[in-house]
């Protein structure tokens, strides 16, 4: 191993060093491309690497930096991308068949920031067949490796992002999060996940699941970490009509400030139904101990009550369809990716369509797509979708009680560790119940962060969530930033030190 | 698809028997620079699939973002059609899968139109209006366009394959829908036609679209049923699609009741479906079958935030509003000092706005109309044009006027000079150049054509100088021939008389 081992050091460590000139962005590039090649065939987060095009731009950047230019503080840093996120010359296919081999003609607004700040793009990550699952299984291309332990699943849906960044073959990554999709993989990984506030990062660009969910934000392994990236990616763009026009605040800052440990006169509310029934002892044990740290940290604990949030699940599995069920009408093989033309009879349009749709989306896809197209259906709209949007404004309801006496609310990311790979396969009731502490902040409109609590009883990672009103999404670092400093200090270091090394392929 | 063999009802017999409603849905197409949702430019005649972007081709991960000069004429239309506007309304997705939607589904107003409630009172031929009562008007986009290649009728059954040309997709559409209309008896079919064409004049009027009928920028779908009487419950009506003259709304029209009531009177009953209008033929035919109610799955479009105008900007567009066409009509009218049936034939004729103009060229407005609803509607109507397509600006009648005004030329030659001009040969000035038309005013080479043609008659000479008017015509007339009608026929007539008694 190459002294330093550049893989190991956080981004902002890394944009320190790059800053100062002890180490050039190419250098950096190429240690994690030899990190991939090394570790990734065991782990298989990348569904695609683009080791030219990243070289290229920390050339770029190399170059531009010695030519005493500005540059952003994240400049020469490189970065994963979930490939449910459009990259203008990489390949993009949300992991289903029915884009393979696409190449998007044009940037997602996030990856045109990253661009823009000369973020080398290592490649795209594996995940769930259109960000529908919790596992990474439901991948058209393989299953992803939780670097813990490989037999067991990542999370899901954006596993490969999680992995990648747990697996040190990347120091960030972006994910995207409709129902947990960013948070859970974090959780069970050991890393730093966050899904901000709706409307706080352009959703321009990201492949829809489900449109009034969707949101991209940072994977990385600190919390200072998700707070540069998140700033980088973050803010109004025009081309997203749900974009928020205010300007975020700094959540830089709020990690800075986080870290000194001090909570003096936070108020943490811990929400009753988001613990016990289901939830690993474990899990809840690790739990537990963060909020006596939190306490601790100055810290007052509140317990809230979100009656509401039994109804989460039920409602976002028909809001969530619903919008799939319409958004992901769009893939018939008629202007890009796969086109399927049927065995027998005429090759009518609306028998391509049906045959493209049927050979290129997988079981977990036309699940959701059946289920939403009911939901929708004339006669059941008002039961269902209708119904679902009332259970949705009562929980933001609940949230806006509970954050009337709490500044932050908290509870487990997810309910359990990493499971075993095929271990859920086949239950999908069973998978779905992975994302129920997640789910009712993509619901509000809220923001959520999860940070490795420690490792519960079976040696592997549980999360810890954090929750904060709509536009503070601040507190979710400041908060954060002081459990992780507190948790470093009980381990003597970072959770990812206590992962087992991976075997190096030559 | 059968075309139905049913025997048509005499209309008149239709009218006596059945009393009939209509319903018509109005799009079209707004002339803003770019498209409903995205920065393509909304433009036409480019080649195909030039004018997108990934949002109107609806690439993954491309999203809409709503045109605010299309709301704003959306909001234009809306008031002008006395309709209230919306405090806050939302776009909707309708599912449903066709090659020409790009995304599978289009984006539309459903259940939150921007404008509802309004009226627009229609005038017919004869000078009465017809108010019709207006539904809804609400914003949606338009689809692509597709071409079946290599079947014989250019329809999809029977082509070897379809293209599809994505430059009209996402182009902003605004689709007006009336309440049933009621109580137009035996003049349904001229009420459809005529609020038809209160529209296309409203459009214009305000500016939101160019409301070329022939480019589709304004397409009619008719909805016709009948019933027995007034008192009875509406009958199952037809809707025929893309009706798309003004002639043809109120053939379509005249045609669905004789066929409705041909049905009817054979102990059928009329099936609620789409149909197609035949142009060449004049008759609908079968298409889909309504009956099984498509389900679009019409649902809120998450993509999009709610419009909610704000209530000054809205007064500001109503203060801003152009005079509207049938105000202009009357204020016209006055200023012009037309009878009301004169008026009407203009009217008619598509002739308010080229007389208008011409008016302003310099003409009187007797002689613009002389001009226009004479000579040049007889001319439109030989070459079965409209007078607007004629090859003549409202400047050259102008100068042509002129030139008759201050005694340059005569009626004669100036129908001459149209001629000259309608053939492509330049300005009235230039055809008057190159053919030599002007007024022979120099009396010499006239009293030289009056000696000789004195001369040649001698009997009629001297039944002048006896004191015999009667014959000074001939005389007249052998001048007028001699200098090929280039002569003031007065002043011919002033000279013959001085020769005769001076002679």
């Amino acid at each position: 191993m190459s002294t330093p081992d550049l893989t190991r050091l956080s981004a902002a460590a890394l944009a320190d060093r790059l800053a100062a000139g002890d180490v050039s962005s190419v250098d950096a590039t190429q240690a994690h491309l030899d990190r991939i090649a090394a570790v990734d065939g065991a782990v298989h987060a990348f569904l695609h690497v683009s080791a030219e095009q990243a070289l290229d731009t920390a050339r770029d950047v190399d170059g531009r930096r010695a030519r005493g230019e500005e540059l952003h503080a994240l400049a020469g840093v490189p970065i994963a991308v979930k490939d449910v996120v459009v990259t203008e010359g990489l390949p993009t296919t949300a992991g289903s068949r029915i884009l393979e081999g696409w190449v998007p003609p044009y940037d997602a607004t996030l990856v045109s920031r990253i661009k823009a700040a000369g973020l080398p793009i290592l490649g795209k990550t594996n995940m769930d067949e259109f960000a529908m699952g919790s596992s990474t299984e439901h991948s058209a291309y393989g299953d992803t490796h939780n670097p813990w332990d490989l037999d067991r699943i990542p999370g899901g849906s954006g596993g490969g992002s999680a992995a990648a960044v747990a697996a040190y073959e990347a120091p960030l990554a972006i994910g995207t999060d409709t129902g947990g999709s960013i948070r859970q993989p974090a959780a069970v990984t050991g890393t730093v996940g966050v899904k901000p506030t709706y409307g706080s990062v352009s959703r321009y660009g990201l492949i829809a699941m489900a449109s009034s969910l969707d949101q991209a934000g940072p994977v990385t392994r600190t919390v200072l970490d998700a707070a540069l990236l998140h700033e980088l990616i973050g803010g109004h763009d025009p081309l997203d009509s749900t974009s928020i026009p205010e300007p975020l605040p700094s959540l830089v800052e709020a990690a800075r400030a986080g870290a000194s440990g001090d909570l003096t006169g936070v108020r943490v509310g811990v929400i009753t139904e988001l613990q016990g029934e289901g939830y690993q002892a474990g899990v809840l044990a690790r739990f537990h101990e963060s909020l006596e740290l939190l306490q601790r940290a100055g810290a007052t604990l509140v317990e809230v009550s979100c009656p509401h949030f039994r109804y989460a699940l039920g409602a976002y599995y028909l809001i969530m369809p619903s919008e799939a069920s319409s958004n992901l009408a769009k893939f018939d093989g008629m202007r890009f990716g796969l086109r399927v033309e049927p065995t027998d009879g005429p090759a009518t349009a609306e028998r391509v369509m049906a045959a493209t749709r049927g050979a290129g989306f997988g079981d977990e896809v036309k699940r959701r797509v059946i289920l939403g197209t009911y939901a929708l259906s004339a006669g059941y709209y008002d039961a269902y979708y209708g119904s679902a949007q009332k259970v949705r404004t009562l929980i933001q309801r609940d949230f806006a009680a509970a954050f009337a006496q709490a500044d932050v609310l908290v509870s487990p990311t997810a309910p359990t560790t990493a499971f075993k790979l095929g271990e859920k396969l086949d239950d999908p009731l069973a998978m779905y119940l992975n994302d129920v502490a997640t789910i009712p902040a993509n619901l509000a409109g809220v923001p959520g962060l999860s940070l490795p609590s420690g490792l519960s009883d079976d040696g592997l990672p549980a999360g810890f969530q954090i929750l904060a009103p709509a536009k503070a999404d601040d507190r979710l670092y400041r908060v954060g930033a002081a459990l992780e400093a507190l948790l470093e200090q009980s381990w003597e270091g970072p959770l990812l030190a206590k992962a087992p090394e991976l075997e190096v392929a030559r | 698809m059968t075309s139905t063999t049913t025997e048509l009802v005499d209309y008149d017999d239709a009218i006596a028997r059945f009393d009939p409603v209509l319903g018509i849905e109005v799009h079209v197409e707004l002339g803003t620079r770019t498209k409903m949702f995205d920065g393509a430019p909304a433009g036409f005649g480019e080649e195909p699939n030039t004018s997108v972007t990934p949002v109107s081709l609806g690439l993954p991960g491309s999203l809409p973002v709503v045109n605010g000069t299309a709301v704003e004429y959306a909001i234009r239309i809306g008031l002008a059609l006395n309709c209230q506007i919306a405090e806050s309304c939302r776009f909707a997705r309708k599912n449903y899968f066709y090659p020409d939607v790009p995304k599978n589904f289009q984006t539309s107003q459903y259940d939150e139109p921007i404008a509802f409630e309004g009226h627009v009172d229609v005038e017919l031929e004869d000078g009465t209006t017809f108010r019709v009562e207006i539904e809804r008007a609400h914003m949606e986009e338009d689809a692509g366009k597709n071409t079946h290649v290599g079947g014989a009728t250019g329809r999809i059954h029977g082509a070897e394959y379809s293209l599809v040309d994505y430059n009209r997709a996402g182009i902003p559409l605004v689709e007006i829908v009336t309440k049933p209309i009621t109580g137009a008896g035996e003049r349904a079919p001229e009420v459809a036609r005529a609020y038809v064409q209160t529209l296309r004049d409203l459009f214009r009027a305000l500016e939101v679209s160019e409301a070329r009928m022939e480019r589709g920028n304004v397409r009619a779908d008719v909805n016709v049923s009948l019933r027995p009487t007034p008192d009875s419950p509406l009958g199952t009506r037809t809707e025929t699609k893309n009706v798309n003259s003004f002639r043809s709304v109120e053939r379509a029209v005249r045609y669905e009741i004789s066929r409705q009531a041909g049905v009817l009177d054979a102990g059928g009953t009329i099936v609620q479906e789409t149909r197609h209008w035949h142009e060449d033929t004049g008759i609908t035919t079968s298409g889909r079958i309504k009956s099984d109610a498509e389900d679009y799955r019409y649902f809120p479009e998450p993509d999009l935030v709610p419009i909610a105008p704000d209530r000054a900007w809205v007064e500001e567009i109503r203060a801003s509003l152009p005079e509207l066409p049938a105000a202009r009509r009357r204020r016209l009218q006055g200023e012009w000092g037309y009878a009301d049936a004169e008026m009407r034939d203009v009217v008619n004729a598509g002739a308010v706005e080229l007389i208008e103009a011409t008016t302003a060229a310099g003409a009187s407005p007797a002689a613009a109309r002389k001009w226009w609803m004479g000579e040049l509607a007889r001319t439109a109507k030989q070459q079965e044009v409209e007078l607007a397509e004629l090859p003549i600006t409202p400047a050259q009648i102008g100068q042509l006027q002129r030139l008759v005004d201050e005694g340059r030329i005569n009626d004669k030659l100036a129908r001459q000079v149209l001629e000259g001009v309608l053939a492509g040969e330049g300005d009235p000035e230039a055809v008057v150049q190159a053919r030599g038309l002007e007024v022979v005013s120099d009396d010499g080479p006239l009293l030289a054509a009056i000696d000789d043609a004195l001369a040649a008659q001698p009997d009629i000479a001297d039944k002048i100088r006896s004191g015999n008017l009667g014959p000074v015509g001939a005389i007249i007339g052998a001048v007028m021939k001699a200098t090929r009608g280039q002569a003031d026929a007065g002043r011919v007539r002033e000279l013959v008389l001085e020769r005769v008694q001076a002679g």
